[in-house]
């Protein structure tokens, strides 16, 4: 188990090393740099601009000299500073870390809480009209694109104004709320976005849920277990979901990935400040500092999933050993 | 630790089996391990003898295609994934004539018009039937984007019209168009823009970009998967293993932030022909590292074969191999995967576009079309500035109601079927 951490979190380093060194070269290579835009500005002192071309060797064209200049500071665990706003890239994300945990979880347990349950109803019921209907939702899922998906949603929301249309609270009664008033507020803006994020992941997982079961319940010893007399609902929930629902959790390793490329959209469109609007902004600004921490903490955020994917994956099936 | 699946390999390896689900390609062999199943068109010998003893018997003799077609043809959803798309890109290519107006040809006095389908008179003010027409617009005044009718001027709707030129494929010059109405009335059939610009031309000429990426990305995506994975696949070793971990690392980065970090590379000002290459290039350079790895795993098995160590024996160059005996073999899978990728090639212009840094204005997209629509105020208003989102859902789906139908067809244990 200890050898199997280490090892895992030893093969995360070059993957964080070749991802970090990318977005630095990409950025490097981009024409222009921060500074342009304040060039323009009558207000800014030329000594203001030649200082930060100096601290930040944004004149320095070489991409590898730029990122040994991060790399350098960055192991020790200093990511630098903001270059739009001067505070430390890492009190700018912290919040927005949180904010992004918290939609893609919402939007983990929305599609997990319905794919497993219509996926089994589906796979039981096969060709019933469950099914029928759990294989349209299955591809209407599959197929709408999340920008549509969430303009739609905005638009019921703008209609019917039971939803926010954008935002994560309120922002002008938010001083005067408790604790619970705060949270539920929160809730209340998390829903669309969920909707949104989580439908893709959904359809997925039913589908796979749908097809394992149907295997799963083909199997010997389910066979044996209908001829002991077990009741349908024993079978199902005893002997076949376990075994149908470890594929599903490597599902969630892989997909992982998608989900946070999926965030960056639903965070734009719906005004939700997490890791993927900051990154969309910092880009816009080119806030390097800004950038190169988030992408970082992205790579991390995945390398921690994938690892709780597979010690999941590990607790639920004894078949697999950790070494 | 040679000789036992750690749980990252189990996990590789299955993920992989997964995403093949109905292709049962073993993904890894040691070298002597007997090769049990290929595609069809892997080993059309092979296929041959299935086909002798288990399909019936009108069924001899026809070619792993052929099978494949037939099958496809029985398949109701993947037909009509194909017909839409076949009507889709057809109508993209024949946009110009189809279209009313050019994609920029705006009228500002004429902002959010709304949809036109539902004003289409067929009875004249005597309560006869007539010609079906539309009258024309009267901006009411003091009031922003809100219209009523003309009554006093009558536009009838007319088949090929003449209107502004436009050229099909660069090669067909013509102004006559499909339908629409004299000067100086208007047809907006799904309604106007912020700037007056009729938003079903707009859909047309946005197919053009919309849909071409689609296909030219996954051309671009297939060509440099087969490559590298072939490479990978063939030598093994110090390149395998190195190419695979480039490939992983790609896979590990979420698609949209790596396409948006390679987007900031190339900058701002560009003309629409170098932002169009850029995006498909982006997008292929995203999605090979997906293709490669799966083909890879292919040559893998492919390579234990008797006809490649037949063509060793005869001298042939790596290369020759590779291009002319391997690759060629992992094509009916390389067609599903490739149809089934689409999506993504259509959906990240949709992506890139609606965040401001793909296809620009006046340049028409349906991503860049989904852009404007993006204030919620607009949205409510003018919900009619959606209509390219419908557009992308339906090709979208069209794509996957294809691709799902091709993996069904080109599975070999459903060939008995």
């Amino acid at each position: 188990m200890r050898t199997f951490l280490i090892r895992r979190l030893l093969a995360a380093i070059p993957l964080i090393i070749f991802v970090t060194f990318f977005t630095k070269a990409m950025l490097v290579l981009s024409p222009g740099n921060f500074l342009d835009e304040l060039r323009l500005k009558p207000n800014i002192s030329h000594d203001y601009l030649e200082r930060m071309e100096q601290k930040y060797h944004l004149d320095s064209r070489n991409v590898f000299e730029r990122y040994w200049y991060w790399l350098k500071p960055a192991m020790r665990g200093d990511l630098g500073d903001s270059f739009v706003t001067a505070a430390p890239v890492t009190a700018l994300i912290g919040n927005r870390l949180l904010n992004t945990l918290m939609l893609t979880g919402a939007a983990l347990i929305f599609s997990w809480a319905l794919a497993i349950p219509l996926g089994v109803l589906a796979g039981v019921y096969r060709n019933r009209w469950v099914d029928k209907l759990c294989s349209f939702i299955s591809f209407f899922g599959l197929s709408i694109p999340s920008v549509f998906f969430s303009l739609l949603l905005i638009l019921f929301a703008a209609k019917t104004g039971w939803f926010p249309a954008g935002g994560i609270h309120d922002q002008i009664n938010w001083d005067y709320m408790n604790g619970w008033q705060r949270f539920m507020a929160t809730l209340w803006h998390l829903v669309l976005p969920t909707i949104v994020l989580g439908t893709l992941g959904m359809a997925q997982y039913m589908r796979q849920m749908r097809s394992e079961m149907i295997e799963t319940l083909s199997q010997d010893y389910i066979r044996t277990a209908r001829a002991k007399g077990l009741s349908q609902r024993r079978i199902i929930f005893r002997h076949a979901l376990g075994n149908a629902i470890n594929p599903l959790v490597t599902l969630f390793g892989l997909s992982l990935a998608y989900l946070l490329a999926g965030a960056l959209l639903t965070e734009y469109i719906f005004a939700w400040p997490g890791l993927g609007s900051l990154v969309y902004e910092a880009l816009r600004d080119k806030d390097e500092p800004l950038v190169m921490a988030a992408v970082t903490m992205l790579v991390v955020m995945l390398v921690i999933g994938n690892l709780i994917a597979d010690l999941l994956l590990a607790i639920i099936d004894p078949r697999i050993r950790l070494e | 630790m040679a000789d036992r699946r750690t749980l990252e390999e189990a996990r590789r390896e299955e993920a992989a089996e997964r995403a093949l689900e109905a292709q049962p390609i073993v993904m890894e062999r040691a070298p002597g391990e007997a090769v049990v199943e290929t595609l069809p068109t892997a080993a059309p010998d092979r296929v041959a003898a299935v086909d002798e003893t288990t399909l019936p018997r009108p069924a001899r003799g026809r070619s792993p295609s052929q099978i494949i077609w037939m099958k496809l043809r029985r398949n109701r959803t993947a037909m009509l994934g194909l017909c839409i798309l076949i009507a889709l890109y057809l109508a993209a290519v024949l946009a110009g004539f189809i279209a009313p107006y050019k994609y920029d040809d705006a009228d500002h006095e004429l902002p959010f018009h709304p949809p036109m389908f539902a004003r289409i008179h067929f009875f004249d003010e005597q309560g006869k039937l007539s010609r079906p027409f539309v009258y024309g617009i009267a901006p009411v005044a003091g009031e922003h984007a809100v219209y009523n009718e003309d009554r006093t001027k009558r536009y009838p709707l007319r088949l090929f019209i003449k209107g502004s030129p436009y050229h099909i494929l660069w090669l067909i010059r013509s102004d006559v168009h499909l339908f629409g109405v004299d000067q100086p009335g208007r047809f907006f059939l799904f309604g106007a823009d912020i700037v007056g610009q009729d938003i079903f031309s707009r859909i047309l000429y946005g197919a053009q970009v919309s849909l071409s990426i689609g296909i030219l990305g996954i051309l671009i995506s297939m060509i440099i998967g087969m490559i590298v994975g072939g490479i990978a696949g063939y030598f093994g070793g110090v390149t395998d293993f190195l190419l695979m971990r480039g490939v992983e690392a790609l896979l590990a980065v979420p698609s949209l932030y790596f396409i948006l970090i390679m987007r900031q590379m190339f900058g701002t000002g560009l003309s629409s022909m170098q932002l169009y290459l850029i995006i498909v290039i982006i997008l292929a350079f995203n999605g090979w590292a997906t293709e490669a790895r799966v083909i890879r795993g292919m040559v893998l098995s492919l390579k234990e074969q008797e006809y490649v160590l037949a063509a060793r024996a005869l001298g042939f160059t790596d290369t020759r191999i590779i291009i002319r005996h391997i690759l060629p073999n992992t094509l009916s899978f390389v067609i599903v995967t490739a149809t089934l990728s689409v999506p993504f090639y259509i959906l990240g212009e949709v992506a890139l576009s609606f965040l401001g840094v793909g296809i620009q204005e006046p340049e028409a997209s349906w991503g860049n079309m989904l852009s404007a629509a993006q204030s919620p105020r607009y949205l409510s208003d003018f919900p009619w500035m959606l209509a390219s989102g419908v557009f992308i859902f339906i090709a979208v789906m069209a794509w996957n109601f294809l691709g799902d139908g091709l993996r069904d067809a080109t599975d070999p244990r459903t060939l008995s079927e």
